[in-house]
C-alpha cells in the first residue's frame, strides 16, 4: 500500500503535447479516478504510472520510492486493461498464476491465492477454461482476479468497464468499489464515464487537454466546478449554459437575457459585462415569480421524473420536473433556482467567477 | 405450403449441383496424382496409354528399386536435414527481426523493409551463378550447409514478412500485461507473444520447409556428388537424356511426397487460426 505522487509530468508525442505538467497526489489506500474526454491524456498518464510509457519530465513516487525510471515489473503494480489482455493460450488458473510464478512465489502459496481470489470473484467453475470460452463479464472478472492475486501496492484500471453492457457495468462498478474497500490498496482508475467517476472516486481528477482542470472529492467538484468545462462534463443531463448581461445594482448582481431575470448576491470582484450562466437541470423548480421563462419543446417523461427540453430566449435549456408535471408543448414554464445553484463563468476563459478558491 | 416445398426442392437442386461441381473439380485435381500412382505400380518403363489410371500389370518393382538404390537413404536424409535447417534458420532469424519491425521504430526500418521486399522480387535462378561462385570460395559446394545458406536468403525475408504481419495482429496489451505482471520484454515475448503467434509460426515454418524440400534448380546447380543430392534432383535423374524410367520416377515421387503429407497432418492442428480470439474484448 502506498501513497502515489506524480509531480510535473509532461509528455510529448512528436509535436503534440499530451500532458502539460500534471501534479497528482493519491493518498495511501485512496481511490482516485482520472476522468476526461477522449484525447485528454488520461490513459497516457496511467501508462506513465504503470511504467509502460516514459515521462519527459517530472517524477512518479510510490510511498517513499521514486519509481520514475523503474520498469513496470519493478514497480509492484497490477493493471486491469480495457481489453482485459488475458493470455489466450493459458487457462484461467494459469492466467491468475502468471504474475506469481514469474515472481517465483512458492506453489503452495500460489494455490492458496488462486483459491482466495476465485472465491472472492466467483471464478471457481471457470478455472480450467480458456479465455475464449468465457463471456465478456467473466473475462472482466478474470482480469480483476489476475490483478488482485498479485497483491500489488497500486491497482491501475484502464476503462475496465467499457466493454460491458449497461446492466453488467452497474453491477461490476459496485463490485469494484467493494473490492477496493476490502483490499485497502491504492487504486487509480481511468474512465470517460462520469457516473463511474462520481460513484467510485474518493478523489476525482478532471483532465482536459493534458492538464488537471480540477481535483477533489467528487461531490465537491460537482457542486463547485471551477471551470465551464468541468461543469459541463459532470452531471447528466449536462448543465445548461446561457449567455447573460451582468450588472451590479446596489448590493445585488443582476443577470439578464431573454427569458432570464436573476438577482444574486454580488461577486467578490466587479462583474464583466457579459457572463455565462450555468444552471443544472436538477436545480430548477416551479415558482410563480421565477426568474427563468422556458418554452417547452419536448417532454421526456420517465415516471419518477420528467425532463423538459425547452428554450430560454433562443438557447436550449433542459429542466428536470417532478414526474407528475405534464406541461404541454409550447407552454411556458416559470422556473426558479436557488442562489447558490447558479454558476457564473467568464465568457472567454470559462473560469468560474463565483468559486475562486474552491479546492 | 407449396411455396415452402418448392423452395425446399430448389435448395435440394442447388445442393446437388454444387456437389457435382465440387466432385468434378476433385477429379480434375486428383487425376494426375492417380496417374502417377498407376505408373508407379505398373510394369514397364513407359506410362500407360489408357485413360483409366489403373495399373495393368501391378508390380512393386519400381518402388523396391527406388527404396533400395544405394544412396537413397542418404539422399532422403539430405533433403530432410536441409529442409528442417532452412525452416529453423528462417524462423530463428525472422522471429526477433519481425518482432522488432512490428513493435519498435528505429532508423532505417522502412528502408530495411523495402530491401527485404526487393529480394522477394527476383527469381532464385537469377542468383544461382553468384551463389555458386560464393559457395565455391567458401568450400561449401556439395554440402548441406551450403544449400541451407542459399535457401535462407529467401526463407528469411519471407518469414520476416509473414511473422511481422502476425505480430501486428497480436494486441500490445498482452505483452504490456505480462510486463506489468513481472516479465521482462524478452520474457513477455517468449511467454506471451510466441504462444499467441504459434499458428503463424507453424505456417511459416511449414512453408519454408516445403519450398526447401521441393527446390530443384539451385540444388541441381550446387550439388554434383551422388551422396550429396537432395530428392528433387534424384527424381530428375530417373528421367535422363537417353532413357526415361517413368515407373521409378513415379514411385520416387510417391515416396518423396510422404514426409510432406505427414508433416501437414501433424501441423494442421496448429493451423487453426483464431487462437488469439478471447484475449481481447468481450
Amino acid at each position: 500500500m502506498a501513497r502515489v505522487v506524480l509531480s510535473s509530468i509532461e509528455k510529448r508525442f512528436g509535436e503534440t503535447r499530451v500532458l502539460k505538467g500534471v501534479d497528482i497526489q493519491v493518498p495511501d489506500g485512496g481511490f482516485a479516478v482520472l476522468v476526461g474526454p477522449s484525447g485528454c491524456g488520461k490513459s497516457t498518464l496511467l501508462r506513465i504510472i504503470a511504467g509502460l510509457e516514459e515521462t519527459d519530465t517530472g517524477s512518479v513516487t510510490f510511498g517513499d520510492r521514486n519509481v520514475t525510471d523503474l520498469a513496470p515489473r519493478d514497480r509492484d503494480i497490477a493493471m486491469v486493461f480495457q481489453s482485459y489482455a488475458l493470455y489466450p493460450h493459458l487457462t484461467v488458473r494459469d492466467n491468475l498464476a502468471f504474475g506469481l510464478s514469474l515472481r517465483k512465489t512458492p506453489k503452495s502459496e500460489i494455490a492458496e491465492r488462486i483459491k482466495e481470489v476465485s472465491a472472492m470473484l466467483g471464478l471457481d467453475a471457470l478455472l480450467e477454461r480458456f479465455p475464449r470460452q468465457l463471456s465478456g463479464g467473466q473475462r472482466q472478472r478474470v482480469a480483476m482476479g489476475r490483478a488482485i492475486a498479485r497483491r500489488p501496492q497500486v491497482f491501475l484500471f484502464d476503462e475496465p468497464l467499457s466493454n460491458l453492457d449497461a446492466a453488467l457495468r452497474a453491477q461490476v462498478r459496485v463490485d469494484i468499489r467493494k473490492l477496493h474497500d476490502r483490499l485497502e490498496a491504492t487504486s487509480i482508475y481511468v474512465t470517460h464515464d462520469q457516473v463511474e467517476a462520481m460513484t467510485l472516486a474518493d478523489v476525482l481528477f478532471v483532465l482536459n487537454q493534458g492538464c488537471v482542470e480540477q481535483s477533489g472529492p467528487p461531490l465537491e467538484v460537482y457542486a463547485r466546478p471551477r471551470t465551464r468545462f468541468v461543469a459541463s462534463f459532470l452531471g447528466s443531463p449536462a448543465m445548461n449554459f446561457l449567455t447573460a448581461e451582468a450588472e451590479q445594482v446596489g448590493d445585488r448582481l443582476k443577470l439578464s437575457a431573454p427569458g432570464v431575470d436573476l438577482a444574486l448576491p454580488p461577486l467578490t470582484q466587479p462583474p464583466p459585462k457579459h457572463v455565462v450562466v450555468g444552471i443544472r437541470p436538477h436545480d430548477v423548480f416551479f415558482a410563480e415569480d421565477g426568474g427563468l421563462q422556458a418554452e417547452v419543446d419536448v417532454l421526456e417523461a420517465l415516471g419518477s421524473e420528467s425532463f423538459a427540453h425547452a428554450q430560454v430566449g433562443k438557447e436550449a435549456f433542459v429542466a428536470r420536473l417532478p414526474g407528475s408535471a405534464q406541461p404541454a408543448r409550447g407552454s411556458t414554464l416559470r422556473l426558479s433556482v436557488r442562489d447558490e445553484d447558479v454558476h457564473i463563468f467568464d465568457t472567454d476563459s470559462g473560469v468560474s467567477l463565483r468559486a475562486p478558491e474552491a479546492t | 405450403m407449396s411455396e415452402a416445398s418448392s423452395r425446399e426442392r430448389s435448395s435440394v437442386w442447388e445442393e446437388v449441383l454444387s456437389h457435382l461441381f465440387l466432385v468434378l473439380f476433385v477429379i480434375f485435381a486428383l487425376y494426375p496424382v492417380l496417374w502417377v500412382l498407376s505408373t508407379a505400380f505398373s510394369a514397364g518403363t513407359a506410362p500407360e496409354r489408357s485413360i483409366w489410371p489403373i495399373p495393368r500389370e501391378p508390380t512393386l518393382q519400381h518402388l523396391i528399386g527406388v527404396l533400395t538404390a544405394p544412396s537413397f537413404f542418404r539422399q532422403t536424409l539430405n533433403s530432410l536435414v536441409v529442409s528442417v535447417a532452412t525452416a529453423g534458420v528462417g524462423i530463428g532469424i525472422a522471429l526477433p527481426a519481425a518482432y522488432a519491425m512490428s513493435r519498435f521504430s528505429f532508423l532505417g526500418k522502412e528502408a530495411g523493409v523495402r530491401v527485404l521486399l526487393a529480394t522477394q522480387m527476383f527469381p532464385m535462378v537469377a542468383s544461382a551463378v553468384p551463389l555458386y561462385i560464393l559457395l565455391e570460395y567458401l568450400g561449401l559446394l556439395d554440402t548441406r550447409t551450403g544449400l541451407v545458406v542459399c535457401y535462407a536468403t529467401t526463407s528469411v525475408p519471407f518469414a520476416i514478412f509473414q511473422l511481422r504481419g502476425a505480430f501486428d495482429g497480436i494486441p500490445r496489451d498482452l505483452e504490456e500485461a505480462a510486463m506489468v505482471d513481472g516479465a521482462t520484454r524478452l520474457g513477455a515475448f517468449v511467454r506471451v507473444v510466441l504462444p499467441a503467434a504459434r499458428p503463424a509460426i507453424a505456417v511459416t515454418g511449414l512453408f519454408a520447409f516445403m519450398s526447401a524440400y521441393n527446390e530443384f534448380i539451385l540444388a541441381a546447380t550446387i550439388l554434383g556428388k551422388e551422396e550429396a543430392l537432395t530428392l528433387p534432383v534424384v527424381l530428375q535423374r530417373y528421367v535422363g537424356e537417353h532413357d526415361a524410367a517413368w515407373g521409378s520416377f513415379a514411385a520416387g515421387s510417391l515416396v518423396v511426397s510422404l514426409p510432406v503429407m505427414l508433416l501437414f497432418y501433424i501441423v494442421q492442428r496448429h493451423l487453426v487460426s483464431g487462437l488469439t480470439a478471447g484475449g481481447v474484448k468481450g
